[in-house]
């Protein structure tokens, strides 16, 4: 969704044509960011206030502690963090305008979120195996809910990177490379870090 | 039309531009940009904000038209014992309706007209912080406001109230698709709200003028900042709730099936945590316009401007911890229920400061009666009887006994009309010349006034009366033998509600003839400032250019195009102002030292494209998986269109007019 700065456009042709010309010095990119970033808090609150109310209203033999396979999921979640470590190092090589190592990171950042989609789809296809249907309880509908809204963050940011690796290829990329690289990063660390939140509340707490 | 300078220009620019910034001198796709300036295309590709502005306060100017047609069939069936203009079932649909169309599909978009045209005016810039996604904004708006009012045709609309309590929004209690409807609208509307919200603040903190602090900023550019932020973070909330009412009905999930021990306040919570904080986001707007105005027809500067701004704030942040006072009745507990009444009562405190800033600002003014001051004045009497009887909510236990009449809909209307859409109006009366060139008429205006006034006294006062006697607020009869003896009789006061809203649907009624008759052919262009305004949205012509400024202001002051105007001789603490320049001759200064190279951004297919696969998906999730996968898609293409798309077109990607300028500097 990142559009472009018009304005930096439009100051630019008169101040010295700098990069950001705004009145807080930072781009309106990074701030709708941020703004956006805002808003997704409040976002992902509602769906684990919701799972929070309902984790414990399932039957007997379906709930939390029975379906849960914390060193999976722990592994699972290990790679998603690495993604992070990736995405850093993509900012980083973008910054000294290092195309080449910009886009390896990027696919890797983007192959390790993957990973951690199939990891996902395997964990629902098992939970679904052994009979907790989206539909099943209170219980599983919060947590497909909560945790499927998460992977299809972790999703469009894959489609996200993968394209702006391919975009950098063709040199592509709108207004400020490094800049851009950086803003898929912003959504990517935010992505992770509710993860953590989720693995957390979710995972680990016992119910 | 894309830039104001020939595009060969640009081109020539290009190489000088940040090195950083490598710009495509390509686009991609089959399209080429749209470049019309004139007809129906130059509308719908526009991502001019003025433009768009006016596209809000109409399409909301239409959906008030609707909402009120429905709010009349709600009185003419209440007007006597034993109605049978409506059904019950028709009536559940249209008081749902009418709530939910006023509130979302008019007092939302007509304030974020104003805040569309006007913010960036007033900050001084050229247009908002990112001009594509307010069309797409506008788009998604209008598209979800259709999807939601086409359940009118496709087996009736939704019927559970505007707040669509759990679990009587389950398919059990509402078997037609109009809450799935409801929902899909309100979803697409929000992110409308959502992208709306990101784009002015982003505006507003990023593009002001220079010289202009935020202590300087205009009053209204200020509340919609506030309303802005309110938004941001209500309407996520609301997301959840309405994503979790579509799994509930549409794929079987169990969110608010009580039977398998679902908790009926969940949804309540969520609804409220949105649906206060959204109180707020429809009177801010009318608080900044009323701000802008009672200075100027007082010939005084707002009184304490830091106060009101601030109590804009405290307002907007003390709003998100009162929300469970929806909820009195629903058996929070005592220490809730006291500490929402607690939080409910200190937030009188903000909005009173505003009403005494109002009142002190006409203290000792010039006070000039104009069409917009009638309204302004209008707002301040009307909202603050409101208000008094919100102080009757926030002490519990006499809101107990309040909840789900009569009263709570006298309370509500009182605020919403009285203090949201009195305000508008008078933004209407106030910014017609600025944003149409042409005066509203005053004597209709007048008319326009009084009507409304007397109109919505005549309506919504009653209803005090009748809430407090009992009659709850959606039962679909009344009956005779239950009405009660003389004063308080609910038959004659529902007779007078009824009564009354026709007198404001008249009221209404002159205000678009007095939009006709101001326009007619050889009505008089309105002078440059008509009201000897303060605020920098004047300083330019009107209507305002395409790049609103010639020359983008400097600020000194906060009522700068006061200042430039008036010079102050007094000593000391006295103030002497005196005129020294004309707008006019302010203007002739600005035209005089314009810019040379103005860059406009370019409109673009894109965001009416991408707002169009909302509602594509909306119908497939309620018809036809299929459908949701094909507007998925649509989507997808338009988010790819719309990445790659530089933001003002490269010459080469023109259609220019034929015979132009513009086509000769783009071939030649």
């Amino acid at each position: 969704m990142a559009d472009t700065a018009v304005h930096d456009d439009t100051h630019a042709a008169h101040d010295d044509h700098a990069a950001h010309h705004t009145s807080t010095g930072l781009s309106n990119n990074k701030l709708a960011m941020w703004m956006f970033l805002g808003s997704e808090c409040l976002l992902f609150g509602g769906l684990i206030s919701t799972y929070m109310l309902y984790r414990g209203r399932h039957s007997a033999n379906l709930g939390p502690d029975q379906v849960w396979d914390i060193p999976f999921t722990s592994a699972s979640s290990f790679v998603l963090l690495m993604s992070s470590l990736t995405m850093v190092l993509a900012v980083s090589s973008a910054h000294r305008k290092d195309d080449r190592n910009t886009k390896v990171w990027l696919s890797v950042t983007a192959l390790l979120g993957a990973l951690f989609v199939a990891g996902q789809v395997y964990e629902f296809t098992t939970f679904y195996r052994e009979g907790l249907g989206f539909t099943t309880s209170l219980f599983s509908s919060s947590f497909y809910t909560l945790t499927g809204f998460h992977g299809v963050h972790v999703t469009v940011g894959i489609i996200m990177l993968m394209s702006l690796s391919g975009m950098i290829s063709r040199n592509k990329v709108p207004g400020d490379k490094a800049e851009t690289v950086e803003l898929f990063g912003l959504y990517w660390h935010f992505v992770d870090v509710v993860w953590i939140l989720i693995f957390t509340l979710v995972y680990l707490i016992p119910a | 039309m894309a830039i104001i300078e020939r595009p060969s220009d640009t081109v020539a620019l290009a190489p000088s531009g940040a090195p950083a910034v490598a710009t495509p001198d390509t686009s991609y796709g089959v399209f080429r940009r749209p470049v019309h300036t004139t007809g129906w295309k130059s509308w719908l590709f526009t991502i001019d904000h003025k433009k768009l502005g006016i596209m809000y306060g109409v399409t909301a100017m239409v959906f008030f038209i609707i909402g009120g047609v429905e709010a009349l069939l709600i009185r003419l069936q209440l007007a006597g014992p034993n109605g049978t203009v409506l059904n019950a079932d028709q009536y559940n649909q249209m008081f749902t309706m009418h709530a939910t169309t006023m509130v979302f599909l008019f007092v939302m978009p007509m304030a974020a007209a104003f805040a569309n045209y006007m913010v960036p005016l007033q900050i001084g810039a050229r247009d908002v912080a990112f001009p594509r996604i307010n069309a797409f904004g506008y788009w998604a708006y209008l598209f979800g406001g259709l999807l939601l009012n086409s359940s009118w045709f496709l087996g009736g609309a939704a019927d559970g109230g505007w707040f669509m309590y759990a679990p009587n929004s389950s398919v059990v209690f509402s078997p037609t698709n109009g809450v799935d409807f409801w929902g899909l609208g309100l979803q697409i509307t929000g992110i409308a709200s959502l992208t709306g919200a990101i784009n002015l603040i982003v505006t507003v903190i990023n593009m002001r003028a220079p010289g202009m602090s935020l202590m300087k900023m205009p009053i209204f550019t200020w509340m919609v900042m506030v309303v802005q932020f309110l938004l941001l973070f209500a309407m996520p909330v609301i997301t959840v709730a309405l994503f979790m009412l579509m799994f509930q009905r549409s794929f079987d999930a169990t969110f608010f099936s009580v039977e398998a021990g679902a908790d009926p306040l969940l949804w309540q919570h969520l609804f409220w945590i949105f649906g206060h904080p959204e109180v707020y986001i429809i009177v801010l707007p009318s608080f900044g316009i009323v701000s802008e105005i009672l200075p100027v027809f007082s010939k005084k500067p707002l009184f304490g401007y830091p106060l009101v701004v601030f109590s804009g704030a405290a307002i907007g942040l003390v709003g998100w911890g009162v929300w469970a006072h929806h909820m009195f009745a629903s058996g929070l507990g005592p220490i809730s229920v006291a500490v929402f009444s607690v939080a409910t009562m200190a937030i009188a405190i903000p909005t009173g400061v505003k009403i005494v800033n109002w009142t002190l600002t006409m203290w000792g003014g010039k006070i000039a009666f104009t069409v917009p001051m009638l309204y302004a004045v209008g707002v301040i009497v009307q909202f603050t009887i409101g208000g008094l009887s919100g102080v009757t909510h926030s002490v519990a236990p006499s809101d107990t006994q309040q909840t789900d009449t009569y009263y709570i809909v006298a309370h509500f209307h009182y605020v919403i009309f009285g203090g949201a859409v009195l305000g508008l109006f008078a933004g209407l009366y106030y910014w017609w010349p600025k944003m149409f060139g042409k005066m509203l008429n005053e004597r209709l205006g007048k008319w326009n006034f009084w009507l409304t006034i007397v109109g919505m006294n005549l309506t919504f006062g009653p209803m005090h009366v009748i809430g407090l006697q009992g009659q709850p607020r959606r039962m679909y009869v009344w009956t005779e033998n239950r009405a009660g003896e003389g004063f308080f009789n609910i038959g004659f006061w529902n007779l007078m509600a009824t009564i009354g809203s026709f007198v404001l649907t008249l009221g209404v009624l002159v205000f678009l003839i007095n939009i006709y008759v101001s326009h007619r052919k050889g009505t008089e262009k309105a002078p440059l400032d008509p009201w000897d305004a303060r605020s920098l949205e004047w300083i330019t012509a009107n209507p305002p250019k395409e790049h609103n400024f010639d020359r983008l202001p400097t600020v000194g002051h906060l009522d700068e195009f006061f200042h430039r105007k008036y010079e102050d001789r007094g000593e000391g603490e006295r103030h002497d102002y005196h005129q020294v320049a004309t707008a006019e001759e302010i203007l002739a200064a600005e035209e005089a030292s314009a810019d040379k190279h103005i860059h406009l951004p370019s409109p673009s297919y894109w965001p009416i494209l991408l707002a169009f696969s909302l509602p594509i998906m909306g119908y497939g999730v309620i018809y036809n998986l299929y459908l949701l996968a094909g507007g998925a898609l649509l989507a997808l293409v338009s988010m790819y269109g719309w990445g790659m798309e530089p933001h003002t077109a490269p010459s080469d990607d023109y259609d220019p007019p034929k015979g132009t300028e513009l086509e000769v500097a783009a071939h030649g």
